[in-house]
């Protein structure tokens, strides 16, 4: 009985999480349906044999009804099956999980920079609201939040890679070297982040400003805790909780982000590997590759619901056991 | 006799809001000796939450706060520049009304009753300050407090909070301690167990005590003396038995009346309602005696303000009726 109730919110969790992505893999499936030009012309070229199209349809699936296709399609899965590349006949899981590491190095290390800079920035402005800090802050990051990234990374790449040419213009850098990698980052990092630093420092001092305002934290001021131990230690823990809920999402949102990020900086990872499939047609590998980033998605989501539950302590009570107050 | 531990004169407290600024206190005296124990009553919304924040200098932001004289533990003490923040934690402890919402539902109990505590004993370790919670704790009634004291807020019972929210003021040993109605927020039977706590502390502690309440039966069983509030101004004030028995201002009377057994658990449904008329919006307070408008026995001097009268035994009342 103890953790029954912890099962069950795992459990519809998990099923609202499958549901996501069956739903989004057969909207990927019908979508190919519905893009303009019909792939095994634009594969094969306008001269090709019907037999030839017909051969590539039935490889593709695109002569089943869209059901069978999707069944078709979670049935190779459990094999570990993506399907392969039309034009080598590579499974598409291997071309995937190789473009993998660039993109979560890349959103791993925007959303790291997002929360190094956004926290720090936050609690400076719940602080002193209204100081100067806090409207630089809040000045930035409307302009930052409301610009997309794409914009961000083509005006970095030009100042810092093509005029001053502090950074390399394209690529991800030699593999094996390790700075070279890393030196490859900034800039696509800093083009992601900008807007997440912008949305961390503000969502998390608004939420700041509301636990500041409740009667526990003016108990503590009661008996002359200091403001730093009060903001560092007893706001912020409570009003980190919308926050990891809003990352949650938000790393989704890089993993986009990351598609526009890698496509302008011409580095390798599922982006550019997305991007050249949809422009060739090679339809099983932007399937496998949205696919796997529709996954990252509700995992990430996932994940921080649970590191939620964790956070407070309320819900982990509620979660692991029935126990109620002690009277 | 010895100089009181605390005294303020004429303390005024207006709050800025847009446009306008209401005027919350008027001219409110108070006085504390060394080992009293005080009562501060009136009801709802005349200004006592007020007065005991502002001593503490907790008051918000939008506060103005003026005194023409005051001193604690023999040193004076600005509160326009709210100088009592140092005492905070250390010469005066607070009670506060609600349990449910005075602790940080995030963090263990042991944790918040080791923090309050760094100010007033700041080379303790936090090993000792742990032990010293504990056993307060359990001196406040918490069974089984070496391991509650791990537990959250919300394992804990309105009562129980209210006990943890004694102990930390028990904890840091002060030479004031302020209840802002530390029992209006539980149900009657867990209040009286809490008035048996804060009854046991009286009888223990020699720090002095300032009981906020709406409820003179409250106030009557803690306290030495009293002082009657009526939307920001003090009418009455005087020793408990004197003030319960023999009221001289008519809203002290109507005060007591509307308490069928000052000794009994109070209704905060029945609050006041029984005294006809409404408080003055502090914003316009009227000119001559504040109760004017509501008070029974009104005639034409009322138009103008009462002086403060004295009775012989250290009572003070504002109104015209009885004066000489
Ligand atoms: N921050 C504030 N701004 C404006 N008015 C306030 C503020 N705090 C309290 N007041 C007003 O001051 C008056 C007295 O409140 P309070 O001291 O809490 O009374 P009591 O404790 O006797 O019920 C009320 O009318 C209340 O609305
Ligand atoms: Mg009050």
């Amino acid at each position: 009985m103890r953790s029954a109730s912890f099962q069950i919110h795992l459990a519809s969790k998990l099923a609202t999480a499958l549901l996501a992505v069956a739903g989004s893999v057969v909207l990927l499936l019908a979508l190919t349906r519905f893009i303009p030009g019909d792939p095994a012309t634009v594969i094969l070229g306008s001269r090709a044999t019907p037999e030839a199209v017909a051969a590539l349809n039935a490889r593709i699936g695109l002569d089943k009804p869209l059901i069978e296709q999707a069944f078709a399609f979670f049935g190779r899965l459990f094999s570990g099956d993506l399907g392969e590349d039309v034009f080598n006949g590579r499974p598409v899981l291997s071309l995937v999980l190789g473009a993998l590491p660039n993109t979560a190095a890349l959103a791993i290390s925007a959303m790291l920079t997002a929360i190094v800079l956004g926290v720090p920035l936050a609690l400076v402005s719940a602080r002193w609201p209204g100081g100067k800090i806090d409207r630089l802050v809040a000045f930035l990051s409307v302009g930052f939040i409301s610009t997309p990234s794409f914009v961000v990374s083509v005006f970095l790449l030009m100042v810092f890679s093509v005029t001053l040419r502090w950074f390399p213009v394209l690529g991800a850098g030699e593999s094996g070297d390790l700075g070279d990698q890393l030196w490859h980052l900034v800039l696509p990092t800093a083009a992601l982040a900008a807007g997440w630093v912008g949305y961390i420092a503000r969502l998390l001092r608004s939420s700041l400003l509301e636990v500041l305002s409740e009667s526990h934290i003016r108990t503590l001021r009661a008996y002359g805790v200091s403001e730093a131990k009060i903001l560092m230690k007893y706001a912020l823990k409570p009003a980190v909780l919308p926050t990891v809920a809003v990352l949650g999402m938000g790393f989704g949102e890089l993993l986009g982000g990351a598609v526009f990020a890698e496509v302008i900086f011409n580095r390798p990872g599922l982006g550019s590997l997305i991007y050249d499939a949809i422009r060739t047609r090679n339809y099983p590998v932007v399937q496998g590759g949205v696919f796997v980033i529709v996954l990252l998605y509700v995992l990430t989501n996932l994940i921080a619901d649970l590191s939620q539950s964790l956070i407070d302590p309320r819900e982990r009570a509620r979660l692991v056991s029935g126990r109620g107050a002690v009277t | 006799m010895t100089a009181a531990l605390l005294t303020i004169e004429n303390l005024n407290v207006s709050y800025r809001g847009r446009g306008h600024s209401a005027h919350i206190l008027d001219g409110v005296d108070l006085e504390i000796g060394h080992g009293q124990s005080v009562g501060l009553v009136g009801e709802s919304g005349s200004g006592k939450s007020t007065v005991a924040f502002a001593l503490l200098g907790l008051l918000a932001d939008n506060a103005e706060v003026s005194a023409d004289h005051a001193a604690f533990d023999g040193r004076t003490q600005d509160f326009a520049k709210r100088e009592t923040a140092s005492l905070r934690g250390t010469d005066i402890a607070m009670i506060f009304q609600d349990p449910m919402t005075a602790l940080n539902p995030m963090f263990s109990i042991g944790t918040q009753l080791v923090d309050i505590q760094r100010r007033r004993f700041p080379k303790e370790s936090r090993k000792a300050l742990w032990a010293r919670a504990q056993a307060v704790l359990a001196d406040v009634g918490v069974q089984d407090a070496a391991a509650r004291m791990h537990r959250y807020p919300h394992e804990f019972s309105g009562g129980m909070r209210q006990r943890v929210v004694i102990a930390m003021a028990l904890l840091v040993e002060p030479k004031l301690l302020i209840a802002d109605e530390p029992t209006t927020a539980l149900d009657a039977t867990i209040e009286a167990q809490v008035v048996e706590v804060l009854h046991r502390l009286r009888q223990r502690t020699s720090a002095s005590m300032l009981v906020v309440s709406h409820s003179m039966g409250l106030i009557a069983e803690l306290c030495d003396s009293v002082v009657v509030m009526y939307a920001g101004t003090v009418v009455e004030s005087g020793k408990v038995a004197d003030v319960l028995h023999r009221p001289r201002h008519p809203y002290t009377r109507a005060l007591l009346a509307c308490e069928i057994d000052p000794f009994a658990a109070f209704d905060p449904s029945q609050d006041l309602a029984t005294i006809p008329g409404t408080v003055p919006d502090p914003s316009r307070r009227p000119q001559g005696c504040i109760f004017a408008g509501r008070c029974p026995a009104r005639h034409d001097r009322c138009s103008e303000k009462p002086p403060q009268q004295q009775a012989g035994d250290g009572r003070t009342y504002a109104c015209w009726l009885e004066a000489a």
